[in-house]
């Protein structure tokens, strides 16, 4: 008896292992071809839950997204839960590995691309009913291939927000406020006084990029697909950052030990600051004593021009039930659920129609909302993200760099990446 | 032996008492053999497989859609001009100068707190044990926030700094290389056009030979001041398993503090500073987490490592397969590193001439004095002459 329990043991250990090993081989057997079930309008369906995956800026936007998602589960009577990513990016890719994805989620513009590449993304926007209802441009930031691949979940603009207390004990007036970049210059210059700078921003493409735009420019054409670079509006605006950097009256966060432009503007060291509506939240949260107001940004040489960032609601291609997934995005960018995200956690509809709504209930940031008709989108071409990147790592040195090298150096790596 | 081989039995006729040894022996080895070949071997030998792959991450690697494409992606890393192979050799550049400055400093500092918390005339060793045990044991995240709170511009170490004059650098902002500010110094602002022309992996090698950048200073004394005392314990340890004859033997031949540290400990402690430089080398050539939670490559890029950028080019930008190859020539750095280091710190004999150079003098008769002593015994045999 004592004898065979090695062998019995044995035999167990065996069979477990073929069964550990079966076990990984689910995972190895999935084959690609389950993906055309998305083509053509026919969407999957079927009984199963819906997750919902978010990369959520905190409990308050949790909270919102948690409570329209069980909303429309009680209506459609279709199951969907919230799941708060911890690192959004690294959670998708785990779940497009495991043909296992979340069934819809928060898909950034400048990483959007690349999943589409994969053929991880259902491209459902042409069936969604609301279609028409969203701003052309942000539809063409999630247009991959020609096709509109997600609905835009919201957007945000970058304008120039005033610290109004430093504005007036530099004797300055609401007539003041800058609408030329020489008026800009000739503000900042007066608010720039012992360690109040007139202005500071971060160093990146992502706020400059604004001066580009007013300069008639910007990294590549609006439909993505030619790398412009290194346009002379490009150039022009540059030097005009770099004359600001010389003079004094412009500087970048890190040199002002902040991590990014609200932080800068809270502590008071900036006299004024060019971001995004996010910095409302912000601004409640952290400094709450600091009294500002927001303008629209100076019109450059080619007249009004900001930089416009939104996200979408992306859905799976390996979704199991995308039919519903498509019904849940739509009531997740109806008009409804999108002023209440905005009095949740402070964005901007993506649709039209609410824009009357919003502007009402918040007109102190009506700016914000006004930029959609002129506001330009970054880069979105699949490794575009890399040379934004490489491009934010040398205007760090802006003030002493050579601009015409950095745009034909950055003009090289993203014709390389945007392919007509 | 031949009987020894012709007694051997054969698994057949294998009898009595070691009867099922080998399946036993398999049995208890199973558990660890199958976590290693699930956990270990298996991953690896799929990353190897990514890394020749065209795979875009949806689903399996094995799948049919995906196609072997070969050396494409160690191409797109290391040739073709493209921002792939820049970023790669700057990210082997930062490495490289972290590697070099933080394996040699924390070494020394570890072995010589050792030496210093092994002291018995030393009070309190236990409590000075534990404080430079500490950073090991606590999170690198939460050293990561406290170490660019005290390198903030306006920060502690510029406040320090300033106590004695100096004005601080912009730790965490400034990109140019520490070398290339020596240079500056004496004038020499651009280098060489043999060196600007001429580029390895996508970078000059005037900026190969930056050093390592101010922002990069952080990372650096970070490293050492975390591991140090990791590495301190090994070598309290090596030091504890001495001998105190072989001291004593020393001290006897007259040997100073010194000597004896470096003739008789050093050498002892060969396979503890084998262990602790190979250690520090993959520890080093790995560095991710505080790149990943403090500088994301800033400043200019300048603290990207391959671990970091294998990071980025997967889970970011999709490139699964170049992150694989990125992570398997970094594999294959570290290997080379290895054996290299294991050549050079080979036990082997001393030479004669070395022997002299570190202070001993020939006996004549094959045994060594160290100086102090033969001129002692000079100064005797001369007094006796007197």
């Amino acid at each position: 008896m004592q004898r065979r329990i090695p062998r019995l043991a044995a035999g167990l250990v065996a069979a477990a292992g073929v069964l550990a090993l079966t076990a990984c081989g689910s995972g190895f057997s999935g084959s690609s071809g389950s993906s055309s079930s998305g083509a053509a309008g026919g969407l999957t369906s079927s009984k199963s839950a819906l997750t919902v995956l978010i990369g959520s800026s905190g409990d308050a936007e949790t909270a919102a997204v948690k409570s329209a998602v069980a909303d429309w589960s009680g209506t459609s009577g279709t199951k969907a839960s919230v799941q708060a990513a911890t690192n959004l990016t690294q959670q998708l890719s785990q779940g497009f590995a495991a043909k296992k994805p979340a069934d819809v989620f928060y898909l950034g513009a400048d990483t959007f691309a690349s999943y589409a590449k994969q053929g991880n993304l259902l491209a459902y926007g042409d069936q969604l009913k609301n279609k028409s209802d969203f701003y052309p441009s942000l539809v063409k930031n999630f247009t991959y291939d020609g096709k509109f691949t997600c609905a835009p979940k919201d957007f945000s603009t970058l304008q120039l927000e005033i610290n109004t207390d430093l504005w007036k004990a530099a004797g300055l007036t609401d007539q003041d406020v800058p609408t030329t970049w020489d008026q800009l210059a000739t503000v900042a210059k007066k608010l720039t006084k012992g360690k109040v700078t007139g202005l500071v921003t971060s160093n990146e493409y992502q706020r400059l990029g604004a001066f580009m735009v007013q300069a008639g420019g910007n990294l590549t054409n609006d439909d993505n697909t030619k790398a412009t670079v290194d346009s002379a509006a490009n150039k022009q605006a540059l030097t005009y950052v770099q004359s600001g950097l010389k003079d004094g009256w412009w500087k970048f966060t890190k040199d002002v030990g902040a991590g990014w432009g609200g932080e800068a503007f809270g502590k008071g060291v900036a006299a004024m600051t060019i971001e995004g509506n996010w910095i409302s939240g912000a601004m409640q949260s952290d400094f709450p004593k600091i009294k500002y107001q927001v303008a629209p940004l100076p019109a450059g040489p080619a007249g009004k021009g900001t930089l416009q960032f939104t996200n979408c609601w992306g859905i799976a291609a390996d979704s199991p039930n995308q039919a519903a997934a498509l019904k849940l995005v739509e009531k997740l960018t109806s008009s409804d659920d999108q002023l209440a995200f905005a009095k949740a956690f402070g964005v901007m509809p993506s649709i039209r129609s609410a824009a009357g709504d919003w502007k009402q209930q918040y007109p102190q940031f009506a700016a914000f909302l006004d930029a959609a008709d002129y506001a330009k989108g970054v880069p979105t071409a699949v490794g575009a993200n890399d040379v934004v990147t490489d491009m934010n790592s040398k205007l760090a040195s802006l003030k002493s760099a050579d601009i015409a090298s950095i745009l034909s150096t950055e003009q090289k790596n993203l014709s390389a990446v945007v392919t007509g | 032996m031949t009987s020894a081989t012709a007694h051997r039995p054969t698994r057949r006729h294998r009898t009595g008492i070691r009867r099922g040894q080998a399946t036993a022996g398999w049995l208890f080895s199973a558990p660890a053999f199958l976590l290693l070949l699930v956990f270990l071997v298996i991953p690896i030998l799929m990353a190897l497989w990514v890394s020749v792959s065209d795979w875009g991450g949806r689903g399996s690697p094995f799948s049919s859609g995906v196609q072997f494409v070969g050396g494409k992606n160690y191409a797109a890393i290391t040739s073709g001009g493209g921002l792939a192979e820049q970023d790669f050799g700057t990210a082997l550049r930062n490495n490289l100068w972290y590697v070099l400055l933080v394996v040699p400093i924390q070494t020394a500092l570890a072995l010589l707190l050792a030496v210093l918390v092994n002291n018995r005339v030393l009070k309190g060793r236990g409590f000075f044990r534990t404080a430079f045990y500490f950073p090991s044991v606590t999170s690198s995240v939460a050293i990561t926030v406290l170490w660019y709170f005290l390198f903030n511009p306006a920060g502690a170490v510029n406040k320090l700094l300033s106590l004695i004059g100096v004005t601080g650098p912009n730790w965490p902002a400034d990109a140019t290389g520490v070398l290339h500010n020596l240079l500056a110094l004496v004038g020499v602002r651009n280098g060489p056009a043999v060196l600007t022309d001429h580029t390895f992996v996508g970078i000059s090698w005037w900026e190969w030979l930056a050093g390592p950048s101010v922002g990069m200073l952080i990372l650096i004394s970070m490293a050492v001041f975390t591991t140090s005392g990791t590495f301190m314990l090994l070598f309290i340890a090596a030091l504890q398993n001495l001998s105190e004859e072989v001291q004593e033997a020393a001290m006897v031949d007259g040997a100073s503090a010194w000597q004896r540290f470096r003739m008789v400990t050093l050498p002892q402690l060969r396979t503890t500073l084998f262990t602790v430089l190979t250690l520090g080398l993959i520890g080093t050539w790995q560095v991710f987490d505080q790149v990943f939670t403090g500088s994301q490559g800033d400043p200019g890029k300048t603290t990207i490592t391959p671990a970091y950028l294998s990071y980025v080019a997967g889970f970011q930008n999709q490139a699964w397969g170049q992150a694989a190859a990125i992570a398997f020539i970094l594999f294959a750095i570290i290997v080379v590193l290895t054996l290299l280091q294991r050549f050079v710190l080979r036990d082997r004999d001393v030479s004669k001439r070395r022997m002299r150079r570190a202070g001993f003098t020939d006996a004549g008769d094959g045994s060594f004095r160290t100086a102090l002593v033969a001129s002692a015994a000079d100064t005797d045999i001369s007094g006796g002459r007197r």
